[in-house]
């Protein structure tokens, strides 16, 4: 008998690719998957069709509370995410939650977690939570003061790259040629400029926390193993979301998924951990594609594929994506 | 002074009474869509459904959802040609589902772990005769007496099985196998009379007090070409050749033989010939390889073992001595072959002709009503012939000849022939749309390429007629049938229920799938593009 080919008994199907999977055991299944789950940010929100942070945060606190025996308290800055679900006197939250001013979500968390100290319970934890505007711009300085004093905190920044909630105005998370508001498709060098805004991972990582990782809703049993495991852990901790916005981005709703999907696996939006500032695992990308892919679907970056296609400038962004696969090893 | 808090004026309420849903254009909908596999299946299986079972390990779940169609899975599994794997999504993704060796895992475990079929319904008083133990008729049997008739097939030949039995070689399906299926299907409690010719239909119907009949007659009957032959050239026909070798003493074919045609019983025959010892099989064919009927994969397995093809080429003569002149043909711009007047002769000890089989329709001589075309009788699309009461399948109605539409036609007779019998009709279920490709989310599946059948090493191929290509464990066969992709119908992977950013998706637990909470779904379609098998469709909605 000639003996062929032997593959590896251990195939699920759909692996941990889908939300769920039947043909795996329930302690592997996700916190998304089960019936239980809080649904930490639930139904009724005023979040725009397909929004990527709505989707985001509901997976980040869902896990979060199963971490943390349901023992959480958030504090939200100012942001779409604060503006969609507490339109007051409703809220979407079924989570205590807190929200003060647009850049101090940072230091009211410090101060939570100081009382929660203070009142002898450690049990109970605490999570900050802000979009790009609020995490990399306005409240940057208190986000820097908590990292700094290692306050037992994890502060998750859904990142949609620019301030989608006023009107689509430029941040320091806009990438390079998107159209905002504030940085229009025209003149010689069309959309946000190249060369500018800041890698606040790589910020928090200078600072030697316990604790910084990258997530994207497109990898979702990556995103609840990355918070269920900064749970686990003391101190300041980031984490950094990429949340796709079909308002600001000019994509379709059902593309959410799909945007982020492609930012991860063209290596724009690299996936990492890293431990007191070092890198320590990174995601490698399945199905490596051009960053064409990812742009071709987003209206804020149509300028490139006018009737004069930009090939300099995708030429640019590739360069970036080729640069994170070199310096991560997304391949491997 | 006011009971609230400091600068509190309104309760706190839910955003559960905000009903986002009134904001939707499109709407969700859950949909079933037909996988490609069953709609190609000409037994009508329902392949997807059965592989939903066999993934968790449940075989003989998967074996009874098989079995309501196919009553012979482990037959199936070696000489069906799969049209169902020809046309699986899987294939662009990177090779096809091994649907055909899954299924025989199951039919051979069956046997193994000796699973008996269901008791029959309750009995109905009427009586149905079969003619023809083939795949039609034994099809036809079983699914009749499941549904509480009393059935007898009547066979001509001295057992059951037919073209099983009498036109597939051993090596591809081994008789144990045949037999344990046929037998599970008798202890239904059919009626089988082997040995048994029925030449006049409506007095054999008459004698036996029967309510309806199915006719389901194998094509026996070799195709001839006249070929201009010396008295002692040995010239034999490729079904009395293939018959011959069950049980008769195999027949004497020499060291040298022609087979001439290009079907897949030619290919049988020159295979049987290598293994009766001939040092030369060769097939003499007038068309191409393109154009050759048989299946690809049986040529390739014909090649592997030493079968040799003449391409373009007829047989004009043959001497007493065994010469034959062998013309060379060229395809004209419709491609049909014509003679180029250039000859060659090739030394035979024996030629056997493979041009063809007919079905011997002379039981129904003297029926009135039936109309009869190229040998074959025609039916409605209930499968009755022009006789009210008379219905017909497998070889002897027009269509493809292989086991499985034979299989195929037994069942869909059978429930006509069941409806009729109530003085009903059988209005078969609407199909779904096909669930085609780019209905798929394939980033989804794992990957994992297809697992390949081990095969009887090449010696003994040619030497001895033990089965040429082995069944897969069960872990293998576990594997395959994870491979499947569940192409348009659910299978609770639970990306809808996690992927809504609005939560509007209701989990109504294992076996029970989903439902949409139209108060708060947006309708932005997430759910509908991250669907890995294409069960959610985007409508739009009245507005």
């Amino acid at each position: 008998m000639s003996t062929t080919l032997q593959q590896p008994v251990k195939f699920y199907q759909t692996g941990t690719f889908t939300v769920g999977n039947r043909l795996l055991a329930p302690d592997q299944r996700s916190v998304q998957s089960d019936m239980r789950r809080t649904n930490s940010l639930n139904s009724g929100h005023r979040a725009c069709q397909g929004c990527g942070e709505a989707l985001g945060a509901r997976y980040a606190i869902d896990a979060a509370m199963r971490a943390t025996n349901n023992q959480l308290i958030a504090v939200n800055a100012t942001g779409c995410l604060e503006v969609f679900s507490t339109p007051y006197p409703e809220t979407s939250w079924q989570v205590p939650w807190i929200h003060s001013l647009f850049g101090n979500a940072a230091a009211v968390a410090s101060g939570v977690a100081s009382a929660q100290r203070a009142l002898g319970r450690p049990d109970v934890r605490v999570i900050a939570q802000g979009g790009d505007g609020g995490t990399t711009d306005i409240g940057f300085g208190c986000l820097s003061g908590m990292f700094e004093r290692n306050d037992d905190v994890l502060y998750i920044c859904y990142d949609n790259e620019a301030y989608m909630n006023t009107g689509v105005q430029r941040s320091s998370a806009t990438p390079p040629a998107a159209r905002t508001a504030t940085t229009p498709a025209m003149g010689a060098s069309p959309g946000n400029v190249f060369g500018t805004g800041k890698n606040v991972p790589r910020i928090a990582m200078a600072h030697r926390i316990p604790y910084v990782a990258t997530a994207s809703v497109s990898n979702l049993r990556d995103l609840e193993a990355k918070i269920t495991y900064a749970m686990s852990l003391r101190g300041a901790r980031y984490v950094h979301i990429l949340v796709p916005c079909p308002l600001g981005w000019g994509s379709a709703p059902e593309d959410t998924i799909r945007i982020a999907r492609l930012a991860v696996e063209s290596g724009l939006f690299p996936l990492f951990e890293a431990h007191d500032g070092e890198v320590t695992s990174h995601t490698p990308i399945r199905q490596r594609v051009p960053v064409t892919e990812y742009l071709k679907l987003q209206k804020r970056f149509a300028h490139l594929f006018g009737k004069q296609r930009d090939d300099e400038r995708i030429a640019r962004i590739q360069a970036m994506a080729d640069a994170n696969i070199a310096e991560y090893g997304l391949l491997s | 002074m006011s009971e609230k808090p400091f600068a509190i004026t309104l309760d706190v309420g839910s955003s559960l009474a905000n009903k986002t849903g009134a904001w939707r254009t499109n709407r969700p909908l859950y949909v079933d869509r037909l996988p490609p596999c069953n709609h190609a299946c000409p037994a009508g299986e329902n392949i997807q459904g059965w592989l939903y079972h066999a993934e968790s390990g449940d075989y003989e779940a998967a074996w009874r959802v098989l079995t309501e169609d196919n009553p012979m899975p482990a037959v199936m599994g070696r000489v069906c040609y799969h049209p169902c794997e020809t046309s699986c999504n899987r294939a662009s993704v990177d090779e096809a589902v091994g649907i055909n060796s899954v299924e025989r895992f199951l039919g051979d475990e069956a046997i193994k772990r000796g699973w008996k079929f269901a008791a029959p319904a309750a009995a109905t008083g009427k009586r149905v005769l079969v003619v023809g133990a083939g795949p039609s008729g034994l099809s036809a049997a079983y699914q009749l007496r499941r549904r509480g008739h009393d059935v007898k097939i009547v066979e001509a030949g001295p057992l059951a099985g037919g073209m099983m039995r009498f036109g597939i070689p051993k090596y591809r399906l081994p008789r144990d196998v045949l037999d344990a299926e046929v037998q599970r299907i008798l202890d239904l409690g059919v009626e089988l009379a082997l040995d048994t010719k029925v030449t006049d239909i409506l007095a054999t119907m008459r004698e036996g007090r029967f309510d309806a009949a199915f006719l389901a007659v194998g094509a026996h009957l070799a195709r001839r070409a006249y070929i201009p032959a010396g008295e002692a050239a040995h010239m034999l026909d490729a079904v009395s050749v293939l018959r011959s070798m069950e049980g008769e003493g195999p027949p004497m074919l020499g060291r040298r033989v022609v087979v001439y045609g290009g079907g897949n019983t030619a290919l049988d025959v020159a295979r049987t010939a290598k293994r009766l010892g001939a040092s030369e099989a060769i097939i003499v064919y007038r068309r191409t390889r393109e154009k050759m009927p048989a299946h690809d994969f049986e040529l390739e397995e014909a090649l592997q073992e030493g079968v040799l093809v003449k391409w373009l080429s007829t047989i004009t003569s043959m001497s007493s001595e065994g010469t034959l002149t062998v013309e060379k043909m060229a395809l004209d711009v419709k491609g049909f072959p014509q003679p180029t007047g250039e000859v060659e002769t090739l030394e035979a000890d024996s030629l056997v002709l493979a041009l063809g089989q007919d079905v011997d329709l002379s039981l129904l001589d003297g029926v009135p009503g039936l109309k009869m075309n190229d040998g074959v009788v025609e039916v409605g699309t209930n499968m009755m012939t022009g006789y009210a009461g008379i219905f017909a399948g497998g070889d002897m109605v027009p269509s493809e000849r292989t086991v499985t539409v034979g299989i195929g036609h037994g069942k869909k007779a059978a429930r006509h022939i069941d409806a009729w019998l109530r003085g009903e009709r059988y209005n078969p279920a609407p199909q779904h749309a096909i669930a085609s490709f780019d209905k798929l989310n394939t980033w989804y599946y794992s990957d994992a390429p297809k697992t390949m059948r081990p095969m009887l090493d090449l010696v003994r191929r040619t030497s001895t007629f033990d089965e040429v290509v082995h069944g897969l464990t069960e872990d293998n066969a576990l594997f395959e049938a994870r491979r499947c992709l569940s192409c348009g119908n659910c299978f609770e992977c639970d990306n809808c229920y996690g992927v809504c950013p609005d939560n509007a998706v209701i989990k109504l637990g294992p076996g029970k799938r989903f439902e949409f909470n139209y108060d708060y779904c947006k309708g932005c379609g997430i759910c509908a593009s991250e669907c890995p098998c294409g069960a959610i469709a985007m409508v739009p909605e009245d507005v």
